[in-house]
């Protein structure tokens, strides 16, 4: 049934997240998490959420946790991003890979590697693109070879978000060497601090070393660090990629956070914006408004017991669309002003809306171009022959 | 907390699709496309046998006592099949209109009509220059000059407005007769009011539903239709319009469902819900009526086939009972009229951060 209000123990825990995060959410905004100094910063945050238990309050009490439902998750989302709260430095972990880890790691694997994810000791990176393996995951060479109780990993990855600085890696690697495309590729999970690993920072466009190569020379990686099957690694990486492109790794009060600083933006400009510039401020709460709505649906579809599919490549695209967009919007309101930097001393309420620019024009890229994921949408939700 | 419709709800649905594909069929509907009626008794009939039609009249008038939750899946469907008689404007809103206009007399004289089908009852509100169905309607609900009348069809005086959906049937009215005051003043504004956000939900449902369809012959002429010796839609410029669409309608289906959830429970947010649903479905029908054209290609340009029966619904709906300009004005107003407007989702997630 649809049913809209929230229970007395959802309002009790909304209060008690929102009083918590009052207290603790740090007063001036961290340094970028892309900088060595923001990196530290971002994982001392992380500590401190989960002295809260609030690092990831829908995981099992063991692994620091809540034991909440998806709906309580929400609800922490909501007040997490309307507090104003830093951003997840360890969101490759605890969003991608924690659920992977639940659905596909061994008892010791999720006691080992849980916790130290959820307090931020372990920060980890994603290991799956290579220069020739971007769009086409399937076409990925970098290989493990058995020696005894061993993977010996060879070859290179590249843009790793955060690598220059993470802890761990978790990637994917040829085991089969004979295998082609999408069989025999196996889920490894690699400490970066390895003989033979050698990180490479790479600029982003906003001048900061957001991400990383890593290349493999001969790093001899513990068998008991194999995630899944062994060559059947896809299908995890699959379950991995259906919580990046979904609900997990983007809840919506991102956007909704994003849209009412829009909000504010505009009415502090509405004499001088350009007219047409309401319709486009119209549009960005409805988007934000309409993602909050679908991800409640699934949210509740999901507690039924129902599943996430290719579904989670529409989501994708309207969440990493609606997000450029709605930056697009705050720059076309701050008109000639939209160039400065924060710091600049003409830069007026610029803020952030420049840096957020150039962070939600990767979201289209990331997690599996749009394109592919209309590639996805037509071939496997709408049922369209494959090319 | 809970999204998800009750199995009851889904099962009306799913007994109501046989029931239209049966009764609703494009020869059905071109056959009176000609036809200065333009409506099949037949199948109204059979409307009022599945129950549809008295979904919002209460039980002790002779209907099911229900709400807009139970209602929205079954609009979808009849958008899905292009009907083309008035099922918005009787059961949706002169309904409802009927039951808490307080006028003891007319609602025992009607409601029980509408659920058995027996009457066809329009509403006129101000924002619609020609009223649907209006000549061919049994009474007619009408907003004027501060107050709802009430006017049969013997008190009229219609003309028919030609319009560019064959099916679709509007006219201009004079008054020549009686007319029964139903309500005046606040009481006839508000009462209005949530008429024009019944009608808005329902049309809004009625375009997913036409959306959906839409997107089910593209992609069936898609595989089936070969050039350069493939299926047209192994190739991603196909795919990629057709994706885009299905975006489109997976995110304007949570905003009809919640306007309908607003309306059932008489939200303090009802009226700026109904415009957004309104709004973002009115976006995706009308990206699928002209992604599917483009898909079809010259074939779709035709009027033989019968993908025009949808498109010009999708364009007809979507300037009724406001555009998506209109309600995105609204939508607009709402949020930037001054701080702390409407919440975000179902909780005020706050709108303070600078």
């Amino acid at each position: 049934m649809i049913d809209l209000s929230y229970t007395p123990e959802h309002r009790a825990l909304r209060s008690e997240a929102r009083e918590w995060l009052a207290k603790n959410v740090p007063s001036d905004p961290l340094p970028s998490m892309d900088t060595a100094e923001g990196f530290a910063a971002h994982r001392v945050w992380e500590a401190k959420l989960n002295e809260g238990r609030w690092g990831m309050v829908n995981w099992p009490e063991e692994y620091g946790g809540r034991g909440a439902n998806l709906i309580e998750w929400l609800i922490f989302e909501e007040e997490y991003w309307r507090a104003g709260s830093p951003g997840r430095v360890n969101q490759n972990g605890i969003f991608l890979l924690g659920p992977t880890l639940m659905e596909y790691g061994t008892a010791e694997q999720k006691a080992r590697f849980l916790p130290r994810m959820a307090s931020g000791e372990e920060i980890w990176a994603q290991g799956w693109s290579e220069p020739n393996a971007g769009s086409d995951m399937a076409a990925i060479r970098a290989s493990a070879r058995i020696d005894g109780d061993h993977f010996v990993l060879n070859g290179q990855k590249t843009w790793a978000s955060r690598a220059a600085f993470a802890d761990w890696l978790f990637g994917m690697f040829r085991t089969d060497p004979d295998s082609e495309r999408h069989r025999g590729l196996t889920f490894i999970l690699v400490p970066l601090d390895l003989d033979g690993i050698t990180v490479r920072p790479i600029s982003q466009l906003d001048g900061e070393t957001g991400f990383a190569e890593i290349f493999f020379d001969e790093v001899r990686v513990p068998i008991e660090n194999q995630l899944g099957e062994r060559d059947k690694g896809w299908s995890v990486a699959m379950a991995t990629a259906g919580f990046e492109r979904g609900l997990m790794l983007r809840s919506p009060a991102r956007f909704q956070a994003t849209a009412a600083r829009l909000v504010e933006l505009y009415r502090r400009h509405a004499d001088e914006a350009d007219p047409s510039l309401r319709d486009a401020v119209a549009r960005a709460w409805m988007g934000a408004e309409a993602y909050c709505l679908n991800t409640y649906q699934t949210a509740s579809r999901l507690m039924q017991g129902g599943s996430i599919g290719a579904e989670a490549s529409l989501n994708k695209i309207f969440w990493s669309e609606l997000d450029l967009s709605m930056h697009e919007t705050a720059l076309a309101i701050l008109e000639s002003r939209a160039e400065l930097l924060p710091h600049a001393s003409a830069a007026g309420d610029v803020g952030g809306w420049l840096d957020g620019v150039l962070f939600s024009l990767a979201g289209p890229i990331y997690a599996g171009t749009n394109e592919i994921q209309r590639n996805v949408i037509a071939e496997r939700v709408l049922g369209l022959p494959r090319a | 907390m809970q999204f998800t419709f009750t199995e009851d709800q889904n099962l009306f649905r799913d007994s109501l699709r046989p029931l239209l594909e049966k009764h609703c069929t494009p020869e059905s509907i071109r056959a009176l496309w000609d036809d200065e009626r333009g409506r099949s008794t037949e199948r109204w009939a059979a409307l009022a046998s599945s129950g549809l039609l008295g979904v919002l009249v209460p039980e002790s008038h002779g209907g099911l006592g229900m709400n807009e939750l139970d209602l929205v899946l079954p609009l979808e469907e009849t958008g899905r099949v292009a009907l083309p008689e008035p099922v918005v404007e009787t059961a949706a809103v002169a309904a409802p209109l009927l039951a808490e206009c307080g006028n003891e007399e007319l609602a025992g004289r009607w409601l029980p009509a509408i659920a058995s089908g027996e009457a066809v009852v329009t509403v006129a509100g101000h924002i619609n220059p020609a009223v649907a169905d209006a000549g061919d309607a049994d009474l007619v609900l009408i907003e004027r000059a501060g107050e709802i009348a009430a006017v049969e069809r013997a008190a009229l005086k219609t003309e028919r407005q030609p319009t560019s959906d064959p099916s679709r049937r509007l006219y201009t009215f004079e008054i020549t007769g009686d007319a029964t005051t139903v309500a005046s003043g606040d009481e006839a504004q508000a009462m209005m009011q949530r008429a024009a956000d019944r009608a808005a939900l329902a049309i809004a449902a009625q375009q997913l539903g036409i959306t959906a369809r839409l997107i089910e012959l593209a992609v069936d002429y898609a595989k089936d239709r070969h050039q350069f010796g493939k299926p047209i839609g192994s190739f991603q410029a196909i795919k990629h319009h057709l994706a885009n669409v299905a975006v489109k309608l997976e995110f304007a289906r949570p905003m009809v469902y919640r306007a309908a959830h607003s309306i059932a429970t008489d939200s303090p947010n009802r009226t700026i819900d109904v415009s957004q649903a309104k709004a973002m479905a009115d976006e995706a029908a009308c990206a699928a009526a002209k992604t599917a054209l483009q898909v079809h290609g010259a074939i779709g340009y035709t009027w033989e086939v019968d993908l025009h029966l949808w498109m010009k619904r999708a364009w007809a709906l979507e300037s009724s009972w406001g555009s998506r300009l209109y309600h995105r004005r609204r939508v607009a107003d709402a949020v930037l009229r001054e701080r702390g407007g409407p919440s975000f989702g179902f909780e005020a997630v706050g709108t303070t951060q600078a």
